[in-house]
């Protein structure tokens, strides 16, 4: 193999073929039942890279999950300074419950992710829904919450029941995450 | 082609990007079994020129570069849009996760 022009990193190396056309992956149904920003972001990600990689990608939000899509909050996901040992390791979680602490962790990370431009959440919606992408809200849980079609994001489908649900993953080359 | 050989990586994107011709892009289309229009052009030229500057691609880019949005990147590139039109661009393969 001669030089490269633009070297390629390590982590390319081992990928399939762009031109291969049998892929047993075909479709993936992301369950997110979690509505912290870490939790939130790892479902957005992974259902948006499927699509662009074509594969089809359906987003079920259930419980806490609700808030990723509910208009007043999706834009103001928190992640936990207190209960979560990986963050900051050395900090006393005392400190991780001080008021205001929570939001000041929260806003240093929105920060980075915007540096590595890494859209926020309402755009990562319209980026899944642009590309093909389906979103669906829990029905138990839209009913737990008193969540109604009107409180969602424009770009959710669908309130739907597990039966629904499942019916999303038909096919051959389905696969679930569960977040 | 055209009596140049053409350098490829294993995944068959183009090592050298000024070797690049249309009639290449034409022939790599066909394998997705897409026809170029001038649109495609259009952003296969748009990514080039981004490639050749050093900006890092990604979806959200073309999206924001004003010749396609997001939906129409997707229907014009299907099965993987930026992935589909870099090699058909003659730019290395993306490495963006978003």
């Amino acid at each position: 193999m001669t030089e490269t022009l633009n070297k390629e990193p390590v982590t390319s190396k081992a990928t399939v073929p762009a031109n291969k056309k049998e892929d047993t992956v075909k479709k993936v149904v992301i369950i997110c039942s979690k509505g912290t920003l870490e939790d939130v972001y790892a479902a957005l990600i992974m259902a948006n890279g499927a699509l662009a990689d074509g594969r089809d990608a359906k987003l079920f939000f259930t419980f806490f999950g609700l808030d990723a899509i509910t208009k007043s909050k999706a834009d103001h996901l928190h992640t936990a300074t207190v209960g979560n040992p990986a963050f900051m390791p050395a900090m006393p979680t005392m400190i991780g419950g001080l008021p205001g602490f929570e939001k000041f962790a929260s806003y240093m990370m929105k920060k980075q992710m915007d540096k590595l431009d890494i859209p926020n959440v309402t755009e990562f919606i319209e980026m899944i829904d642009a590309g093909g992408g389906e979103i669906y809200a829990c029905k138990l849980a839209a009913d737990m919450f008193k969540l109604e079609e009107k409180d969602f994001l424009p770009e959710v489908k669908g309130i739907i029941t597990v039966g629904d649900m499942y019916a999303l993953a038909d096919g051959e080359g389905s696969h679930f995450i569960f977040i | 082609m055209n009596g140049q050989q053409i350098e490829l990586n294993e995944e068959g994107y183009m090592k050298n990007p000024a070797q690049w011709s249309k009639e290449w892009a034409h022939q790599i289309a066909g394998e997705y079994e897409i026809t170029l229009t001038d649109k495609h052009f259009e952003v296969l030229n748009w990514l080039r020129e981004k490639q050749a500057e050093g900006v890092a691609l990604n979806i959200r880019k073309v999206g924001k570069s004003g010749i396609v949005d997001i939906k129409q990147f997707y229907a014009l590139f299907p099965g993987g849009p930026l992935k589909v039109s870099s090699r058909i661009a003659g730019i290395p393969k993306p490495v963006s996760c978003v």
